[in-house]
């Protein structure tokens, strides 16, 4: 049974998260991917104020397709997280509670995520159609020159995501290995 | 001698560049129906279940399936007998790509300059490769080649000592250490034997086999499912959750090489392994 949870991720949530639990998000996510986490680390660095809301928030790993005509985005599904673990622990500091994306993460991100009460989830890498079809809105919130890397912010609904690094770090990647090899002895 | 205007040309190659993005090739269906219905792991079976209900999706609506839509990778095999008319071959792909890229609402993902890093803005320009062919047809395949799964492929210069358990070992460890990143199932596309950068371009046209076609070398046709069945007790499974299905195919192509060297080339392609193809 898929678990439901509703934007904004407070800290009581993350903690009721499981790694290999399925989950639909539903409510208000960004998009960032390697350009704008460089510009979003830049403004901490010079101590200017971040665009959007981190406090509580999910960032969603993710550059869309155009949107064809009366559809609200394109196909959207996650790219690999591992290009945004130099920046993530900066933003882990500030607040951010989720991260939505494909693949492994660095120790470095996974600490500081046990550090934080944080949680990453990964979508279907490749499974980008159906993705697109739970974005109900889609509004340009910064960089609009980074093309389809921009931040936007998203209203979802039931986003199908899987938790693979929980806020104890367990880690599905591992886990739902040694399981499956178990199975075959 | 057979006269060819780049207008069907710049024609062809968009029509190339939407239909590989939105349609999944049917092989490749295939063989995800397959890895599906020998799945015995529940995780497993529901990612690639969710993947064909993808598939379907994109076909029926005319989306790309993947947000990637990926560099154009163009395989050109030219007649000897073709002349080409009406301007630069070279422009014609390129504005070809352009124009799918921008009617067909796919992602511009390529920058001018890999350390400057401004997009080009119209996914321009293509990967070509020419091979000059018998006969008076030009053929074109297509492979938009996504970004996730380029990262993780490698290439090594073997010493012919290293033989064919050093092969083994080496494409066996890149798929180790993708893991979950390329978006498995993938596809392990192998070049091996040429020169440095022989051996990669072999990979890469191993991706654009049908995944139902083995290498006609028997030798190479049972390494090729030897391999399949080693990635695939790894254990990595679809999306890396765990699971059987890991790959969907290893395909191999080789090439003489030199006395002194043994180059193994491995390009990973993830389950949206897109390919098209058209003859002029």
């Amino acid at each position: 049974m898929d678990k439901v949870i509703h934007t904004p991720l407070t800290e009581e949530k993350v903690r009721g998260l499981k790694a290999g639990d399925k989950v639909l998000i539903s409510g208000v996510i960004y998009t960032a991917r390697d350009a704008a986490h460089k510009k979003l680390v830049k403004l901490l660095d010079y101590n200017k104020k971040l665009p959007i809301e981190i406090e509580d928030a999910i960032i969603y790993y993710v550059g869309p397709s155009p949107a064809k005509p009366g559809n609200v985005i394109g196909s959207a599904g996650p790219t690999t997280s591992y290009r945004m673990d130099p920046y993530a622990p900066r933003l882990l500091d500030k607040g951010l509670k989720g991260m939505i994306g494909k693949g492994t993460r660095s120790e470095a991100v996974i600490e500081s995520m046990k550090k934080n009460c944080a949680v990453y989830f990964a979508a279907i890498g490749g499974a980008a159609a159906l993705m697109g079809k739970s974005i109900k809105k889609s509004e340009l919130v910064a960089y609009e020159d980074l093309g389809s890397e921009a931040i936007r912010r998203l209203e979802v609904e039931n986003l199908p995501v899987v938790v693979v690094v929980d806020f104890y770090g367990n880690n599905l990647y591992e886990i739902g290995q040694r399981e499956y090899l178990e199975s075959l002895k | 001698m057979k006269e060819i205007h780049v207008n069907s040309i710049i024609d062809s190659i968009k029509k190339l560049c939407i239909d590989s993005n939105y349609y999944l090739p049917e092989d490749v269906k295939n063989a995800i129906l397959n890895a599906s219905s020998n799945e015995t792991w529940p995780m497993a079976k529901d990612i690639l279940d969710k993947i064909l209900v993808n598939v379907d999706i994109s076909r029926e609506e005319n989306v790309p399936m993947c947000q990637d839509t990926g560099m154009a990778c163009v395989f050109l095999k030219i007649g000897q007998e073709v002349h080409i008319t009406g301007g630069s071959l070279e422009e014609a792909i390129n504005e070809g790509v352009r124009r799918g890229y921008n009617e067909g609402y796919l992602r511009k993902s390529v920058v001018r300059d890999p350390i400057v890093r401004e997009n080009t803005g119209d996914n321009a320009p293509a990967v070509i490769y020419y091979d000059i062919v018998p006969g008076d047809n030009l053929i074109i395949t297509l492979a938009p080649k996504g970004f996730g799964s380029e990262n993780m492929s490698q290439i090594k210069m073997l010493k012919p000592a290293d033989g064919i358990e050093g092969v083994k070992d080496f494409i066996l460890n890149v798929v180790k250490e993708a893991g979950p990143n390329p978006c498995p199932p993938m596809v392990v596309g192998v070049g091996i034997g040429g020169t440095f950068d022989r051996a990669a371009v072999l990979a890469k046209k191993a991706l654009v086999r049908p995944l139902s076609r083995r290498n006609e070398d028997p030798f190479y046709s049972s390494l090729e499912k030897e391999l399949l069945k080693k990635i695939n007790l790894l254990g990595i499974g679809p999306q890396g959750f765990g699971g059987r299905t890991t790959a969907l195919a290893v395909n191999i192509e080789t090439f003489p090489t030199h006395i002194a060297g043994l180059p193994v080339a491995v390009n990973i392609n993830c389950h949206v392994t897109r390919h098209s193809e058209i003859v002029l």
